[in-house]
């Protein structure tokens, strides 16, 4: 307590112009950022998997096992920074039990529990059902009985039975991708939603949302099919690299123009919040969203990408400069939502001055959690491949 | 393994599947309307109509900027004395002659406020207090994810502090500032126009320690009470009534730069 006192009278001493004195506490930190770029992550790298297996996009087949494993492990981590944050995170599941239907945060932990329950288990189920009966017989212990457990009894290894699950799991791809949309879009909505918010306000705040959430999605992916290559020593498929390059070219694109659509129609309109939202931007978030955000997690990347579309050199520099891109793309993206979360709490609701935002490394809500929330996804999706590795699948999908 | 006991294994599946996932969809659809069905039981249970609907009037002619109110509440409500939590504060506005405005309002007035700019550089300066407007159509009250906030039977806004899970949206989603976490309970605190008071037939603290009266509450319904009749004779504002939120809180004598 002595502690975060002391912070807010740091806080205090900085405060620029005026601000309400309740909001000299910056309510939301570093795991809202993270919320909204973890599930972002998800649906992004399920939309990924789904364009293999609905739009019929061939040549991602090696990415499609990977794309929804990765999905799964960010999916089961991505309310826990939400959570943590709470005041009172033991009250949390009253969210689900007395949800109070207007709420844009409450209506989410059904859109999540949906997607969770019923696209992605069921989909990677119907996915590795016969896997698993194959795997279970010719494995041994822990594995053996995972493998067993998990087919949930039902064994047929037949050929009908193969197409059937086939076709279920084409079945809930196509509910997933609306899922999707709604899962990320959700997120959104709850920034979007906020009147009171003029940086937040804007009905664009899904939309963007969702195409940044494709964006980082596939870049990750793309980076974990090049690691997880490199550590398997086998070699990356150029052709399928190349493709999701391309989509991450093209929907990059969608996301930019649509980020510029917003500021240029703030620009524009210059409604009675535009002169402290000119000055956040210029000054408090300059690094941020000028540098990290447009420079290096959106130009760069578009102009790499983009001079491949006409001009393919060697593919060892393709795969450097893609390996590169993807990881500009994870950190733009996450300043992204650092520039919605914290950008939108650096200035006051009284439009006439900035507190300022210090992130600590200790504590529930610092730098090291942040970390630890990242990393955690990693370690779940490497457990993953090694309990169900997507290269050791018998059979796949049509 | 014949067929048939495979079409039972897959029926099986399907079964319990099929059960578990409609269970958690019914629940999903059935818990948010059972929600939206609870206030009405308890409209039905007290008649609104004969319930006071309380609201406040501030004559901004009147405020001296002593924060005398501001101190109150906090001595009232057990609201930390920190300079980061308040339920009520008392801003100045100086313009200047130039045209800027200077808006100041250290440890929200309490102990008064003190003019920071020369005289000879003052076009005007007024005293503006602020605290939670209880609007009709409260931002708060609209995303609060588990209801803990919410409009009392006559007209204010409450957090009910036993439920309240501390997530800070309703904090977010408040236009005015109006709301804090308290760092000792931790759940969401903000003005209750002193409901422990005011259900005793008393004024709210800040009411009635102001010395010139610059606060007027009172029942919106009784067409007797100093409120109404505040309303009446003056040219009353609320605060950025662009945003539609139909605030209870009236000011006399608002000027444009008050933000
Ligand atoms: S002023 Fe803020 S806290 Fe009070 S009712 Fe309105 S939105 Fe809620
Ligand atoms: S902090 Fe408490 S009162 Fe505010 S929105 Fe969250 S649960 Fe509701």
């Amino acid at each position: 307590m002595e502690e975060h006192y002391k912070h807010l009278y740091e806080a205090l001493s900085q405060v620029d112009g005026y601000i309400y004195p309740n909001e000299i506490d910056l309510h939301w930190g570093l795991m809202i950022v993270l919320y909204p770029y973890i599930t972002g992550l998800v649906a992004g790298a399920f939309i990924l998997a789904s364009l293999e297996r609905v739009f019929n996009v061939k040549v991602l087949k090696p990415t499609y096992g990977l794309a929804l494993l990765t999905a799964l492990s960010f999916l089961l981590v991505a309310t826990l920074p939400l959570v943590s944050h709470l005041q009172h995170p033991l009250r949390a599941y009253e969210i689900l039990m007395t949800p109070n239907p207007t709420s844009a945060m409450a209506i989410f932990g059904f859109v999540y529990l949906w997607y969770l329950m019923v696209v992605l288990l069921l989909e990677i189920w119907f996915d590795y059902r016969l896997d698993f009966v194959l795997w279970s017989k010719k494995s041994t212990g822990f594995k053996k009985y995972f493998y067993k457990i998990i087919t949930l009894g039902i064994n047929d290894t037949d050929e009908k039975s193969a197409k059937l699950d086939d076709k279920l799991g084409y079945f809930i791809t196509l509910i997933g991708i609306p899922s999707a949309f709604l899962l990320h879009g959700y997120v959104g909505f709850i920034f979007g939603s906020i009147k009171a918010n003029p940086w937040w306000s804007t009905v664009l705040m899904p939309v963007i949302f969702l195409f940044s959430a494709m964006v980082s999605g596939i870049a990750l992916v793309m980076v974990i099919y090049m690691v997880v290559s490199w550590i398997r020593k086998v070699e990356i498929d150029m052709p399928c690299l190349d493709t999701i390059a391309k989509y991450l070219f093209y929907i990059l694109i969608i996301d930019f123009t649509l980020e510029s659509l917003d500021q240029i129609h703030r620009i524009y309109e210059a409604e009675e919040s535009f002169d402290i939202i000119k000055v956040l931007v210029s000054g408090k978030l300059n690094i941020t969203l000028l540098i990290m955000q447009v420079m290096l997690g959106t130009i760069i990347p578009l102009v790499v990408i983009g001079i491949f579309q006409v001009y393919k050199p060697a593919e060892k520099i393709r795969k450097f400069s893609y390996f590169f891109v993807g990881i500009l793309v994870l950190i733009g993206i996450f300043f992204m939502r650092w520039n919605v979360v914290i950008g939108g709490q650096l200035f006051s609701k009284s439009l006439s001055g900035f507190t300022s935002f210090k992130a600590v490394y200790s504590g529930l809500e610092g730098y090291v959690m942040a970390a630890v929330w990242l990393i955690v996804p990693l370690l779940i999706l490497t457990f993953l491949l090694w309990l169900m590795p997507p290269w050791k699948k018998v059979v796949t999908h049509e | 393994m014949g067929t048939e006991r495979k079409v039972n294994n897959r029926r099986k599946f399907f079964q319990t599947s099929a059960a578990l996932v409609g269970g958690t969809l019914l629940y999903a659809i059935i818990k948010p309307f059972e929600a939206l069905a609870q206030p009405k039981e308890e409209e039905l249970k007290t008649d609104k109509a004969n319930l006071p609907l309380w609201g406040m009037g501030v004559d901004l002619e009147k405020c001296i900027g002593c924060g005398k109110c501001a101190e109150a509440c906090k001595i009232e409500n057990k609201v930390p004395k920190e300079p980061f939590y308040f339920r009520t504060w008392v801003e100045q506005y100086t313009v200047k002659n130039d045209g800027t405005v200077k808006i100041e309002s250290p440890n929200g007035g309490i102990g008064g406020l003190k003019q920071s700019v020369p005289d000879e550089e003052i076009f005007k300066s007024f005293m503006v207090p602020k605290l939670c407007n209880h609007c009709t159509k409260a931002p708060c009250v609209q995303a609060c994810p588990v209801g803990a906030t919410f409009i009392s039977p006559d007209g204010v806004v409450l957090v009910d502090e036993t439920y309240c899970i501390g997530c800070s949206y309703c904090i977010q989603a408040c236009p005015y500032g109006a709301r804090f976490m308290n760092p000792i309970t931790k759940v969401a605190d903000k003005c209750t126009f002193c409901y422990h008071r005011i259900n005793e037939g008393l004024q709210p603290a800040c009411v009635e320690v102001c010395p010139t009266n610059a606060r007027i509450f009172g029942d919106l319904r009784d067409k007797e009470s100093d409120l109404v009749n505040f309303l009446q004779v003056n040219p009353t504002q609320v605060l950025k009534p662009h945003l539609n939120t139909h605030s209870r809180v009236f000011y006399n004598g608002l000027s444009s730069e008050v933000k």
